[in-house]
């Protein structure tokens, strides 16, 4: 691909312009040093609907939308792509059940992560710890994306054709600035950073979804040369006599996995604890639940993204990298300065969530596996410090999944950090409204959604990539081909019931200590006071009234 | 045994809670609906994966999909008008 100085000059000024942003975010709506966790890492707890709109958009709207789902439509077609439309629409009715309760028994308590709520709520350090190194393992994939995303509009631009470090060098430096503007600001960096990419990711979908389909002829144009796409690829497949890897529709035969892989991925998005953070950094509890009913807006710009994908196709953009789908054809249609700023909206809209992520899962790892394990009396300072530094090495565990795992089928990454996280379903949100189910069963059932998933999704394999292909198998007993992580969820739930019952009987003694009352799950704040968590001398500590 | 949360930092009541579900059966139930609505479309997949009717050359399994995706906001903007909204309106009605 060859090098594109214009688009190249406008790509690179918009990336330092939002870097110098990221570091100058430290003085953001400060209050207090950032030497505790809910400075550092949830933003003082300070976020109003405005904000959280933007963060929780930030969240959704990564390189997953830009790079992975236009991908999939443009090399698999409705059910690996389109799915991605009705899981975002799916999502806000779960999000609008669930968080506020989250949101108002981590207010009470100080909970940072998810695990934080698990453990206080079944009185379990182990459950805790199972809970925080899934949401670790299934962010490294997610991650992972990101970067996959940066790397694919670096590659379109021209960038990193070299051999060996020449070759990785524009993406380690893009990730050195994200790592390093993590680690001073916090979360107010994504937060801050979230209002610049929107305005571009709104600028360039807006004008994508209006001046393609006019260059190309319109969406009926569009459509038709879809279809007629479709029956070239299922001829060809029929000639092989192997079914046909495209799809305008859903079958028949994959309704079920249409279905399940929306469905999934809802449930398993806000049990990310990257979403939770998200949710945790709002001041009210209504805040997220207003949220809802314009956050659909988000999906809604996803359905048009997604729909770039077809764009490709009826544009003539011919690559076997479904990943650089969508940065070609903005190659292709674009004037270069334009191009360059679309480059840069998806750049920076994989820097927003992959911040965020890397504080996610610093905070799991400090205050789950390093506090609750090793450091008890850890000060809220340490707790700060560790997580800044755990922040930094969680990247390079995600540079490991970009080196070890196939990346073109990029949709991929994110559903298999699905399989993983939506384990943690029965612990979080269940456990928002019962504890009814035993510590040790919810231990048990993790365990086998967790080996169940991990083994069903290795032994996927595609004639070019023999393992972790995909993420959709052969449901057992049903028939059908399905989300593995929802097949797994089920296994999940069934051995945690049946641990639950047969413990209550012989074992009733054994259930945990719930530190949280029922009241605990429906406080607000309206006129009480938030005391600041520390008195710091030298600084200027104010009490907010809400 | 977990000990007990070291940094109890929010001095919050219940009072400003939205109603239970014991406390407005109805609102419940109007939202459960309003919430579910949006799941029965569009995860019973055969209902609408179909070419026809077509919207400006869109196949209907494109433009239903964004269809719900409207729908769901609107009910999800009623169920917080009756969960949140009304009630706390009545509250400062009648503190």
């Amino acid at each position: 691909m060859t090098f594109d100085p214009v688009a190249f000059i406008v790509f690179a000024v918009l990336f330092v312009l939002v870097s110098i942003i990221g570091f100058a975010a430290v003085r953001w709506r400060r209050t207090q040093k950032l030497n505790n966790l809910d400075q550092w890492a949830l933003g003082g707890r300070s976020f109003g609907g405005f904000v959280t709109w933007f963060l929780l958009g930030g969240d959704l709207y990564t390189a997953y939308t830009f790079i992975a789902v236009p991908g999939a439509m443009y090399a698999l077609g409705a059910i690996s792509g389109w799915f991605a439309v009705a899981y975002t629409i799916l999502v806000w009715p779960i999000v609008f059940i669930l968080m506020p309760r989250l949101w108002s028994v981590s207010h009470k308590h100080g909970f940072v992560t998810p695990a934080d709520f698990v453990t206080a709520r079944f009185g379990s350090r182990g459950l805790g710890l199972a809970i925080a190194a899934t949401g670790i393992l299934a962010l490294m994939p997610y991650i992972a994306l990101q970067l996959v995303g940066i790397q694919s509009v670096l590659q379109v631009m021209g960038l990193g054709s070299g051999s060996g470090l020449l070759q990785d060098l524009p993406l380690i430096i893009a990730f050195v600035v994200l790592a390093a503007f993590t680690y001073s600001s916090g979360l107010r960096a994504p937060a801050l950073i979230a209002f610049v990419k929107d305005f571009l990711v709104y600028a360039v979908v807006i004008v994508a979804v209006v001046y393609i389909p006019i260059k190309l002829g319109g969406y009926d144009k569009i459509f038709a040369a879809v279809e007629s796409h479709a029956k070239t690829v299922a001829a060809a497949a029929a000639a092989k006599h192997v079914p046909s890897t495209f799809a305008l529709l859903p079958s028949a035969k994959s309704y079920w996995a249409y279905a399940t892989l929306a469905l999934g991925s809802a449930m398993a998005l806000f049990m990310y604890p990257h979403s939770v953070t998200g949710v945790l950094a709002s001041k009210h509890r209504e805040t997220i639940r207003r949220n809802t009913i314009f956050l659909p807006l988000y999906s809604l710009m996803l359905a048009f993204i997604a729909l770039l994908g077809f764009m490709a196709i009826a544009a003539g953009i011919h690559t076997t990298n479904s990943r650089l789908a969508a940065p070609l054809l903005f190659q292709a249609m674009f004037p270069s300065w334009f191009a360059g700023v679309a480059y840069a909206a998806v750049a920076i809209g994989a820097l927003v969530p992959a911040a965020i992520m890397s504080i996610a899962a610093a905070n799991l790892f400090t205050r789950n596996i390093y506090r609750d394990l090793f450091r008890r009396s850890a000060t809220p300072a340490e707790e700060a410090r560790v997580s800044r530094i755990a922040s930094l090495v969680v990247k390079f565990g995600a540079l490991a999944f970009v080196l070890g795992i196939n990346t073109q089928n990029a949709i991929n990454l994110q559903l298999l950090g699905g399989i993983w996280i939506l384990q943690t379903f029965p612990s979080v949100a269940i456990g928002l409204y019962t504890r009814w189910m035993h510590r040790w069963g919810l231990i048990l059932g993790w365990l086998a959604g967790m080996i169940y998933g991990t083994v069903t999704a290795y032994g996927v394999s595609t004639p070019t990539v023999a393992h972790f292909a995909g993420s959709t198998a052969l449901i057992p007993g049903v028939g059908q081909t399905g989300y593995i992580a929802l097949t797994a969820l089920v296994l999940n739930l069934a051995v945690a019931s049946v641990v639950t019952v047969a413990l209550r009987v012989v074992a009733a003694r054994t259930v945990g200590v719930d530190l949280t009352q029922p009241d605990d799950y429906v406080v607000d704040l309206p006129g009480t006071t938030v005391e600041p968590t520390f008195e710091l001398a030298g600084t200027e500590s104010r009490r907010q009234t809400i | 045994m977990v000990e007990e949360d070291r940094f109890p930092r929010v001095v919050a009541t219940a009072e400003g809670r939205p109603p239970r579900m014991s406390e407005a059966p109805a609102a419940y139930i109007a939202s459960a609906v309003l919430l579910g609505a949006a799941f029965v479309a569009l995860l019973w997949v055969p209902s609408y994966a179909h070419l026809t009717p077509d919207l400006g050359g869109i196949p209907f399994f494109y433009w239903y999909s964004l269809l719900w995706l409207v729908i769901n906001a609107c009910c999800q903007g009623i169920a917080y008008l009756l969960l949140v909204a009304a009630p706390r309106r009545r509250r400062q009605v009648r503190p």
